[in-house]
């Protein structure tokens, strides 16, 4: 018998996940895992405990689970918030909104005061200028703060950079002749600052503080996006789509290995520039590194784009403003070959398919590869699948296989997609949550951060409300209940994760795990579950306040 | 940078279309030029292990001083650091993945100053492609692959029926209206139809062309050498030499700029550019290669007329 101590938590309610006991006011934690949960006297039966009030008024859930995000978004916040949605920091500081590009120039101009060298790059992010009307950014805006020096801004999408004269100089692009899609031209024959697409992005990222290297093994940014889990009630959260070089790969280690680290962090290696046969046997090895707060040894692979950038594949009938069809990432040679090899290792596969074709080739895949393996679990998964119908979700049901969807975009660009990319039908049933659950298809709902930004509470709102920025709701046919939703941001992410047995609910023998709530998600009323209150996390039994973080 | 800009050709086409094969040939048929074959991975060998000389992390050196470098997500920063990493390359081969539209990768590579567009040249493969054309996955991609190309290179004819072979010719020609179709078998085309006729050296025409690779090869090209009139006008004359029915696979020459320069024509099938010459470059013959019985020397001659400022120039 462990002579470990044993401390009990009291609650106000305990939501577990679990439905055989699906409320309880304690719960007893030892070694960092949960020794029971139920009545006090269930728990005292364990032997000598302390009896902790700490969260004696609070809410305890199981730790949040973010099935998609990236570590990026710690890494973002080195640079400046200039988004049109008031966004939380990794300080706890919220950022309003910019309501204007003259709020963006003048956010930037505070900023550049604080700039010692004059050739130093400004850099910032978040901006979306579809909220200004018709009147695009411009380098002139971004000249009135600067000619000097670079300054760079990368869109809320992530997809366009705006930049100013002197970053297109240094770029060499501040000339006329050029003839490219991803660069917009203005009446003088020169870009006006607007570059779209990563092949323009490239060429000013490095002059703008955008460079990949900086970017890559950042460890401040990944210490930033473990406060930014905490305060959102995250206690195990994915970085889905890394190149995890040996460097990355120690330095995720260490930091993860830390004593105060708080979160368990899930990271998939990026299909890219591999055989199949590499990428598997690279996933296989990469397992073998794996800690309790360092989970490897996962693939990502990417079908197609993003619907906001026409780059996704749909089936017909295609785009609704008649812009050609995307573009494939991999073919389907690839990722069919991908799959069996994976199903026969053993090795998870997290595929990104925006567009209903991206979806279909991927089932179409997985058929032929499971009829060579006949998995019986392998929990492939599709990522964003933001455009299945309810024919695809019968045959992910079918195969095994589960969704994560992404109700995030109904509020961020659900009124793009309805008037623009893929029009009023589709749009009202993108992120069929509903139509998910009800083909029995395994299902988690995410953030994509830096995307939009972490947090599990407003992702499940977007699934039980399905409100865009303007106000319109985007089919209440595809809505799921607040307790669904809860379920789908903690079991639902740990089952695609292979992680239930360990984590998602708050049962005998799991991580003690837990986001610790100041308001009851089940009593607020259901649009206001955004705004339910986060005290903080409990991660493996160790207390994180948001406070603190 | 003026006149010195690094020419590069974009091979597309879907998987199995012998893209490959195609730039092993043209690494083979170096001969001194040093080229930078820029490949999306090095997942299935990209080179034939004879020609590899060594390998460093993502670069393969090549022998004959070429040089073989993985791109994976990250072509634009490849291109913009391999100026100063290999000053000595003359010439770059960019290898598309299968995927890939080529028209989109050649249009990206415009970005960069130091390089200009040599060719775009799609891979076909003669028993699949048009099958392909009709995938319900794959099908548009093919088609917007086949349509960026300046030369399509109608790969394994040696696997269909001369009924069969002309049949999807002719499918192409009507898919691609602008492109060049060039039959092959093993991705045996003219090396110099892609990497280049060499500069200030008159082509001897024979000798040149029967080092092919294809045993025929000889019989499947003619070059022509022509005079320019002195007071030529490059930049009339692409045009007309690019356009359909005079046959031009390949043309280059040099001659006098309207400043005090020497500027370099160059085309591939539909595709011209003129650029200065390197300093110290003298005038040229105007030199042109195209299939047998296809290059048309008079048309040639009426463009060369045509554009020499002497003439009335139809508007």
């Amino acid at each position: 018998m462990s002579t470990n101590k044993i401390t009990i938590f009291r609650a106000r309610r305990i939501l577990t996940m679990n439905p055989a006991r699906p409320e309880a006011t304690h719960v007893a934690v030892r070694d960092g895992r949960i020794l029971g949960v139920g009545a006090l006297e269930e728990l005292q039966g364990w032997g000598a405990h302390t009896l902790d009030d700490s969260f004696a008024d609070k809410v305890l859930m199981p730790g949040f689970v973010e099935g998609h995000s990236h570590a990026a978004e710690g890494t973002f916040w080195r640079y400046i918030y200039l988004g049109r949605f008031d966004r939380m920091d990794p300080d706890g500081k919220i950022w309003p909104g910019a309501t204007s590009i003259d709020e963006v120039v003048a956010r930037l101009q505070e900023e550049e005061r604080k700039l010692a060298s004059v050739d130093e790059p400004l850099s910032g992010w978040g901006l979306d200028p579809i909220y200004y009307g018709d009147r695009r950014v411009v380098r002139a805006d971004f000249d009135r703060i600067s000619t000097k020096r670079p300054i760079g801004v990368m869109h809320a999408s992530g997809h366009i950079f705006n930049v100013n004269s002197r970053a297109l100089e240094l770029a060499g692009l501040l000339r006329t002749g050029i003839n490219h899609p991803g660069v917009t031209l203005g009446d003088d024959g020169l870009p006006t600052g607007e570059l779209k697409g990563p092949e323009a992005m490239t060429l000013v990222g490095k002059h703008i503080g955008f460079d990949r290297e900086a970017l890559a093994n950042d460890e401040p940014g990944l210490r930033r996006f473990a406060r930014l889990c905490v305060r959102q009630g995250v206690t195990t959260a994915t970085d889905l789509a890394n190149l995890l070089p040996d460097d990355a790969v120690q330095m995720m280690q260490r930091v993860t290995g830390e004593a105060q680290f708080p979160v368990r962090i899930v990271s998939f290696r990026r299909f890219q520039a591999l055989t199949p046969e590499q990428a598997v046997e690279i996933a296989v090895k990469l397992k073998e590194q794996a800690t309790d707060r360092l989970r490897l040894g996962a693939i990502k692979l990417f079908l197609d784009g993003s619907i906001q950038g026409f780059s996704a594949r749909l089936r017909w009938p295609g785009y609704y403003n008649g812009a050609p069809n995307g573009l494939w990432y991999t073919p389907p040679e690839t990722v069919a070959q991908l799959y069996r090899l994976a199903l026969q290792k053993n090795v998870l596969v997290h595929s990104h398919t925006n567009g209903d074709q991206a979806t279909e080739m991927a089932l179409d895949c997985l058929e032929g590869a499971l009829l060579d393996h006949p998995a019986r679990d392998h929990r492939f998964t599709l990522q964003h699948c933001q455009l299945a119908d309810a024919a695809q979700f019968r045959r992910m049901s079918r195969l095994g296989m589960c969704a994560n969807l992404f109700p995030n975009h109904h509020f961020y660009w659900g009124d793009q997609h309805y008037e623009t990319t893929v029009g009023p039908e589709r749009a009202t049933r993108m992120n069929a949550c509903a139509t998910a659950l009800a083909s029995g298809v395994p299902l988690a709902i995410h953030s994509d951060a830096p995307v939009t930004p972490l947090g599990p509470l407003f992702t499940a709102w977007g699934a039980v409300n399905r409100l865009t920025a303007s106000g319109r709701v985007l089919g209440t046919g595809e809505r799921i209940s607040v307790a669904d939703a809860l379920r789908t941001i903690t079991l639902g992410a740990a089952w695609t994760l292979k992680l239930d047995g360990e984590l998602g609910s708050i049962e005998v023998g799991k991580r003690a795990d837990f986001a610790v709530l100041e308001d009851d998600p089940l009593e607020v009323a259901p649009e206001k579950l955004k705004d339910v209150r986060i005290w903080g996390t409990v991660q493996a039994g160790r207390l994180f306040p948001a406070a603190g973080a | 940078m003026k006149g010195n800009v690094l020419p590069v050709t974009v091979v597309g086409g879907y998987l199995g279309t012998g893209k490959t094969t195609l730039v092993n040939n043209l690494l083979r048929a170096a001969a001194g030029r040093r080229i930078a074959v820029l490949v999306n991975d090095f997942g299935t060998t990209p080179i034939d292990r004879d020609l590899i000389v060594a390998t460093d992390g993502d670069t393969l050196e090549i022998s004959g001083g070429c040089v073989c470098c993985s791109y994976g997500s990250d072509l634009m920063e490849r291109l913009m650091t391999l100026p100063t990493q290999r000053p000595d390359v003359e010439r770059v081969v960019l290898e598309a993945s299968g995927v890939a539209l080529p028209g989109m990768v050649a249009n990206a590579v415009t970005l960069l100053e130091p390089y200009r567009i040599d060719a775009v040249v799609v891979m076909a493969d003669a028993e699949t492609v048009q099958a392909q054309a009709d995938d319900a996955y794959l099908g548009d991609t093919i088609l917007r692959q086949l349509t960026a190309a300046d030369l399509i290179v109608l790969n394994r004819c040696d696997l269909v029926n001369d009924t069969a072979r002309e049949r999807t010719i002719d499918w192409l020609a009507h898919q691609a209206p602008n492109a060049r179709i060039l039959p092959a078998t093993h991705a045996r085309i003219a090396p110099e139809l892609l990497i280049g006729l060499r500069d200030g050296s008159t082509p001897r025409t024979h000798a040149t062309l029967q080092a092919l690779g294809a045993p025929d090869a000889a019989s499947l090209y003619d070059a022509l050498e022509l005079d320019m009139p002195p007071d030529i006008d490059l930049r009339q004359l692409g045009p007309l030499l690019a356009a359909p029915g005079t046959g031009v696979l390949r043309a280059k020459g040099m001659a006098r700029d309207a400043g005090s320069g020497v500027a370099a024509l160059h085309v591939v099938g539909r595709r011209f550019s003129v650029d200065p010459a390197p300093p110290g470059t003298m005038p040229t013959k105007l030199v042109a290669i195209g299939l047998r019985n296809n290059l048309d020397r008079n048309a040639i001659n009426d463009a060369l007329r045509k554009t020499s400022s002497k003439q009335e120039i139809p508007c």
